[in-house]
């Protein structure tokens, strides 16, 4: 709107085909300007809330103190990461990290593929919107709470898990205090969590399947079984794939907001995840360049898997459903 | 396709079996809060003995009575209402225009931002470089700064950007003619076309903010500025091990634990309201979330 008044269009048109190039670029940005002015305010949050603290990151390398701040700190080079893997406390969290992940993988990738093939099953369409709605529902539930519903259920007293154990005529367990029963119930929980909600990404590929398949296939006398073998499942490999590779690019990211509220220091051995032990080296003990390396450590690795899982996806997207 | 009258009785046992299955995983989903509900019912005397399965034993409201007896209870649950509603406009302010810009052609440097923004989806600086951060930007204990810092994602850029993208010329083009600036096309055009996209953002954020959880812990100290979820973990973890309290539940009805679960409860319920709501948007959301990067 001020760019117009101030000049005719025309008249701007002739001058910028005779002016170089920083004339050019004023102009456009003359004209432009209101698109720079709506991004301006999202690219300064990234550099302050973002990018700021990778710069920061340079205390991994430095002998940090608050007095002296990120810049006046010394630099000590690798110091950090030889104390890191000199510790077995570290060593351990990056091995149960993986294990984890493991389990995760292992346990919890193929719970929505089966859910969502049995979904594809339901005739009755009340019946099958009913189950989705409420297999959703873990997924919108904060980990506090869903931290607290684990406590309460297993625990020796009250829970209800134990009661149930006590009619079978066996001796009640303090789950949450024996590192043996950490892993199972981390993995049990992210699958009654996520399940459902995952099941979403199948049941879109299991819709985009050629239905003139499953006719010819009914022309054939194939049963539902034969299709569900011959024909869904091999439509949706690429979308597994895909997410196959997406979890295994997302191994170092354990929901460590539910470890911290699940775990203690009795089975920290079976528990400790990498970022927990940041947490407590950095945010309760104050050790924040040690705590930082860690971090770094865990985002470089989780950084090269990501990048891997990414190139991959993207050869295999060209037949999926992405 | 599917028509029950032409299944082969093999089929129908198939079918039969996979919605026994399907019913049995859905109960197993819903039995939990069941479970939690009956045990806020529920007496302390008979929570603690463990006689809660699925009715709420001895039934009575005291630990409800409890919770809502204390202030810190109310306190909490309004800053929730303020973090969840400061923090989704907050979102939208940001993620809106940055999305329009990102989305026209004609931004210089277009690549490079989007670049920019993406490169933070797949490398975080970590725990210890934000807190440091927030600590030098004089965020700590701050309202505004848990509001501020956590307004914007990649994610819900990109997401939006593709939207808009995908949006044709033609739509706007009546709208130049008649002189519109880049503002006016994205409030009177682009807004309104992307109405299921910016739901599908407004309640991520809605949901992520009512969820919050670590950040507040670490971040606030004031008892007054923390949200409900803090104030839950704070529950569970002091009232279980204060002798204080287990001798005023023995005559009062109530335990540590038939109060957090009070709590649970009274945290899920405005989710279990805005849960139909959301339902209709999350299932394209999160399709519209893995078009492209």
């Amino acid at each position: 709107m001020v760019d117009q008044t101030s000049s005719p269009p025309k008249v701007r048109t002739d001058e910028a085909l005779k002016t170089d190039r920083l004339t050019r670029t004023l102009d456009h940005f003359r004209r432009e300007w209101q698109i720079y002015a709506m991004l301006l305010p999202t690219i300064i949050w990234f550099v302050v809330f973002l990018y700021k603290p990778m710069y920061g990151l340079q205390i991994a390398f430095k002998d940090y103190s608050i007095f002296r701040g990120v810049q006046g700190s010394p630099w000590i080079g690798l110091e950090h990461f030889q104390t890191l893997f000199a510790n077995d406390s570290f060593i351990r969290a990056v091995r149960n990290t993986i294990t984890i992940s493991f389990y995760n993988l292992l346990f919890g990738f193929p719970a929505p593929i089966i859910l969502a093939l049995m979904f594809n099953e339901i005739l009755h369409a009340t019946y099958k919107r009913t189950a989705q709605t409420i297999v959703y529902l873990p997924h919108f539930i904060s980990s506090v709470i869903i931290a607290g519903i684990v406590i309460t259920a297993f625990s020796p007293t009250v829970g209800v898990i134990n009661t149930v154990l006590g009619w079978l005529g066996m001796d009640s367990i303090y789950f949450l205090t024996q590192p043996e029963w950490f892993r199972p119930i981390f993995v049990g929980t992210g699958i009654w969590q996520e399940a459902g909600f995952g099941s979403i990404v199948f049941l879109a590929a299991i819709a985009g399947v050629n239905p003139s398949l499953y006719e010819s296939a009914v022309v054939d006398g194939a049963n539902r079984w034969q299709m569900m073998w011959k024909i869904t499942i091999p439509s949706i490999l690429p979308t597994i794939l895909i997410m196959l590779i997406i979890r295994i690019g997302n191994v170092m990211e354990v929901s460590f907001e539910l470890v911290i509220l699940l775990y203690q220091p009795a089975t920290y051995e079976t528990a400790d995840v990498v970022n927990t032990w940041v947490y407590r080296q950095g945010l309760q003990s104050g050790q924040y360049d040690l705590a930082a390396a860690a971090g770094l450590f865990n985002a470089v690795v989780a950084f090269v898997l990501v990048m891997t899982a990414n190139t991959l996806s993207r050869r295999f997207s060209r037949t999926s459903l992405w | 396709m599917l028509n029950w009258n032409l299944y082969s009785r093999g089929d129908k046992f198939f079918a039969i079996v996979v919605s026994v299955m399907i019913g049995m995983f859905t109960a197993a989903t819903l039995y939990p809060f069941i479970y939690i509900a009956a045990v806020s019912f529920s007496s302390g005397f008979a929570a603690q003995a463990g006689k809660v399965v699925l009715p709420p034993i001895d039934a009575t409201l005291e630990a409800y009575g409890y919770i809502i007896g204390d202030p810190k209870f109310w306190i909490s649950y309004r800053n929730t209402f303020i973090y969840t509603i400061g923090g989704t406009l907050m979102s939208l302010a940001f993620i809106i225009p940055g999305a329009y810009a990102l989305s026209r052609p004609q931004l210089k440097g277009r690549r490079f931002f989007n670049l920019f923004i993406a490169f933070t989806m797949w490398f975080n600086a970590g725990l210890i470089p934000f807190f440091l951060n927030m600590r030098d930007l004089n965020l700590l204990d701050s309202m505004f700064g848990i509001i501020l810092a956590f307004a914007v994602n990649a994610f819900n850029i990109i997401l939006l950007r593709n939207f808009f993208e995908a949006i044709p010329r033609s739509f706007e083009e009546a709208a130049r003619m008649d002189g519109a600036n880049d503002f006016q096309v994205l409030w009177k055009v682009f807004i309104p076309l992307s109405k299921p996209a910016i739901a599908t953002i407004t309640l991520f954020c809605i949901v992520s903010r009512w969820n919050g959880f670590f950040w507040a812990m670490v971040l606030l100290q004031s008892e007054d500025k923390i949200p409900l979820q803090v104030f839950l973990r704070h529950t569970i973890a002091t009232l279980s091990d204060n002798d204080e309290f287990a001798i005023v539940q023995t005559d009062a009805g109530f335990s540590a634990e038939t109060v957090t679960a009070a709590i649970i409860v009274c945290s899920i319920i405005p989710v279990l309201i805005v849960y139909p709501f959301i339902q209709k948007y999350f299932e394209k959301g999160i399709l519209l979330g893995g078009v492209k990067e």
